[in-house]
């Protein structure tokens, strides 16, 4: 805040001095400043306030990652002794129950994520394709399409764990009892079928976002171009591989980003149908540093696997931007 | 351009350095002890008693009023769930912004003692309350940690008992409800066929499980701790204790696979229906009544034993459940909330309080009134004074509660797939368990 007003104030003084003569060098200066500080003055309240709401948690996160932070320091986190890397080595110890739990619960994340992000452009990007075309009741599918994404998360998973019990269920319902395609009722919220319940809610709730977007990256592409490819023959599919695609690359590259972010760090889902202990099987990594934070109070090793999950974050972001900018690059050559 | 890049940093430099400085200071305050600033309100966090966060209100609020007028002192009510009360304590722990009074369930009395958030009870205290010995023994052993100064004082006493379906009963033939396991095996056999079962459990919830797999050591003498607070899991009579409780789904298929995922009181709704016979309960008459259940279609009995009757040793029949009432130590009404917790613990309005809620009162006074000696208390107040034992007292206890917890969770989910339950499988998750309880 300090800066911003110390700003005004040379801005301001020199532009009445500017109009006293013998300063010809004097007002290009401040012009120019004004030209180039201008947009830094406008970003600098959104600046300290990302600081504060953002980064200041992020740094005491990493802080505390370094501390031994447990039931009997949290009063006073402050005066927790330090401990060094000490929070780090349990976390990715693998061979001791710790480490071991926390890979087990990446890979977890990793397939989930995979797997989430995958089906979800998939579903979205068809579903805009085939909505392109005007037909009767298309505004009416597109809106019937999107209510999940408009859904509370925990009204709609609230829903769906419901609807996955295993003794009045719906799921269990029509699969078992009117399709008769299992032996007997499954069990959706416990044991190794958890992980597609946890999918197939994930998948529901997040291909909307992707659909949206697709929709959107869509109407930015030229009538012509299929025009053109018709009158030379290409079919529908050929249209879809040489146009469509490589016309939404650029809003694939954000797209698949933030799904990829947002389902890797989903908690709502899993917390809302599992509780505070998801099965093995479901085990996203989220899940796994509340409970090693709050359920068993280490709050210190709860925060450096936290700082773990961002480091990986980071990379992975760093390294898909990198990439697929410079593919685009050489696209573009 | 340089200098106001220069600028930016300081800038990010000095917000930073405000932030860290600032938290800093909130987290110094939240060292110090108590003091009377405001003299005349006191904030109080009530648990979720009733069958619902209204109903409390309308309890508790008549019950404030009624302190108001006899100190001047105004009461903030604010009741929270189950599900967010360790959180809110945490949070209010660590950043020292927390209530004056508070309730907790008394088996996390030993942690939250260790985190030095809660006034300690010492002589002194107990005596402003009128003396530690109003209270009855079994509720005192669930304060903390056994040597040192209470933690909290004991509010509301619960206890476990078997509650039963006179009807099923009779229809299966069944003239009085099981005295000892065997019994109800047998029993449960009767009458599980044709989409009823014998027994409901919450096999997804870990505190629930907790709660019987304890009993059930404890009648096969095992501990889960060691006297010095090691955690102590994978003993022989825990790993039988722990086979027994999930073989009444596994082997004996008393208790209805789908069970293994209820967390949120499903058993009790699956009992008040008819769907189950039997359940292992603390304080159910309120919610069965509130579920259309009439009070004559319902039998309490003390919870089975292994063989004989309910007593201390191998005989325990249930642990000792309450809920407690503590003092935030940097209370800024001290004095205040040592009358509050007076006025709370007085013969009168634990008679009040504990009838409204179908629990049994710590205090030896009040446990007089007919009012506790009805069809549905009588059971507890029973088992609560001959053969309750509170959980272990260490202060690891929410972290046992956790592993165990979630590996008797996993073994229900192994036996309503199908697989088997086998003392090495068990074993297997309990050794697991161990070895995420904290390294000392």
């Amino acid at each position: 805040m300090t800066t911003t007003t110390a700003t005004a104030k040379t801005d301001g003084r020199t532009e009445s001095a500017g109009s006293t003569p013998g300063a010809a060098r004097g007002p290009r200066r401040p012009g120019r400043i004004r030209r180039i500080g201008l947009p830094y003055l406008l970003l600098l309240p959104a600046l300290v306030l990302e600081l504060l709401v953002h980064l200041v948690p992020m740094v005491m996160g990493i802080l505390m990652s370094f501390k031994a932070l447990t039931r009997f320091s949290i009063r006073d986190w402050g005066a927790a002794p330090w401990s060094g890397f000490d929070n780090y080595k349990i976390s990715v110890d693998f061979n001791a129950p710790a480490g071991e739990a926390l890979l087990h619960s990446f890979w977890v994340t990793c397939g989930f994520t995979v797997l989430s992000v995958g089906l979800c452009w998939l579903l979205g990007t068809a579903t805009a394709i085939f909505l392109q075309d005007t037909f009767r009741g298309r505004g009416l599918l597109r809106a019937l399409f999107l209510v999940p994404y408009a859904l509370p998360v925990y009204a709609a998973v609230i829903t769906w764990a419901f609807m996955f019990q295993h003794d009045n269920g719906l799921v269990n319902h029509v699969l078992h009892d009117q399709l008769g395609l299992t032996d007997k009722p499954s069990f959706w919220l416990i044991g190794d079928n958890s992980f597609i319940a946890l999918l197939t809610v994930s998948v529901w709730k997040g291909w909307p976002f992707a659909f949206l977007v697709v929709m959107a990256g869509l109407q930015n592409i030229p009538k012509e171009l299929y025009e053109a490819a018709a009158l030379d023959g290409a079919g529908m599919w050929q249209q879809i591989r040489r146009i469509t695609l490589p016309s939404l690359a650029p809003v694939n590259q954000v797209l698949v980003l933030v799904l990829f972010l947002w389902t890797f760090n989903d908690f709502n889902t899993p917390y809302v149908l599992f509780g505070k202990a998801a099965p093995e099987a479901a085990d996203l990594i989220s899940i796994h540093v509340y409970q090693t934070t709050f359920a068993t109070w280490n709050f210190g090793t709860g925060s450096a696997m936290s700082v773990l999950l961002l480091l990986f974050l980071l990379v992975v972001t760093g390294g898909y931007l990198l990439l697929t900018s410079r593919r685009r690059k050489t696209a573009d050559v | 351009m340089r200098s106001i890049r220069v600028a930016a940093i300081g800038a990010v430099t000095l917000s930073l350095a405000l932030a860290v400085s600032a938290c800093g200071g909130g987290s110094s305050t939240a060292g110090g002890g108590g003091s009377n600033d405001s003299p005349k309100t006191l904030t109080y966090w009530a648990s979720n008693q009733g069958a619902s966060i209204t109903v409390d209100k309308k309890v508790l609020k008549p019950e404030l009023d009624k302190f108001e007028k006899q100190t001047g002192i105004r009461v903030k009510l604010e009741v929270i769930p189950w599900s967010e009360l360790l959180n809110r304590i945490l949070t209010a722990t660590t950043s020292g912004q927390g209530p004056d009074v508070l309730n907790i369930g008394n088996t996390w009395s030993a942690s939250l003692q260790a985190s030095g958030a809660l006034l300690p009870w010492d002589d002194k205290n107990f005596d402003s309350i009128g003396g530690k010995d109003r209270f009855v023994d079994s509720a005192l052993g669930s304060t903390g940690v056994k040597g040192e100064d209470p933690a909290a004082v004991p509010l509301y006493s619960m206890a476990y008992a078997l509650y039963y379906n006179k009807k099923m009963f009779a229809d299966a033939g069944i003239s009085k409800p099981p005295a000892t396991w065997d019994e109800l095996v047998a029993d449960g056999k009767k009458i599980s066929k044709g989409g009823k079962w014998g027994l409901g459990a919450e096999g997804a919830n870990l505190s629930e499980n907790i709660h019987q797999v304890f009993v059930f050591a404890k009648q096969h003498g095992a501990d889960f701790f060691t006297a010095d607070g090691k955690p102590d899991f994978t003993s022989e009579g825990a790993v039988t204790a722990i086979k027994d409780y999930v073989d009444l789904m596994a082997k004996d298929k008393i208790i209805a696979p789908g069970n293994a995922e209820y967390a949120q009181n499903q058993s009790l709704s699956d009992f008040a229906k008819g769907k189950t016979a039997m359940i292992l309960w603390q304080t159910a008459s309120a919610t069965l009544t509130s579920l259309g259940m009439k009070d004559d279609e319902w039998g309490v009995a003390p919870a089975p034993v292994r063989s004989g009757t309910p007593g201390t040793g191998t005989s325990v029949n249930s642990m000792v459940a309450g809920i407690n009432l503590a003092v935030f130590k940097n209370t800024d009404n001290h004095d205040g909330a040592l009358k509050f917790v007076k006025f709370m613990t007085s013969d009168a309005e634990q008679k009040t309080l504990n009838k409204a809620y179908g629990s049994i009162p710590p205090v030896k006074a009040a446990q007089s009134d007919s009012a506790f000696n009805t069809q549905a208390t009588a059971a507890l107040r029973d088992t609560l004074a001959k053969s309750a034992e509170a959980l272990p007292q260490v202060a690891d206890e929410s972290q046992f509660e956790t592993s165990v917890g979630t590996a008797v969770k996993e073994l229900f989910a192994d036996a309503a797939a199908g697989r088997p339950v086998t003392t090495e499988s068990v074993k297997a998750k309990l050794e697991k368990a161990q070895q995420q309880m904290p390294a000392k």
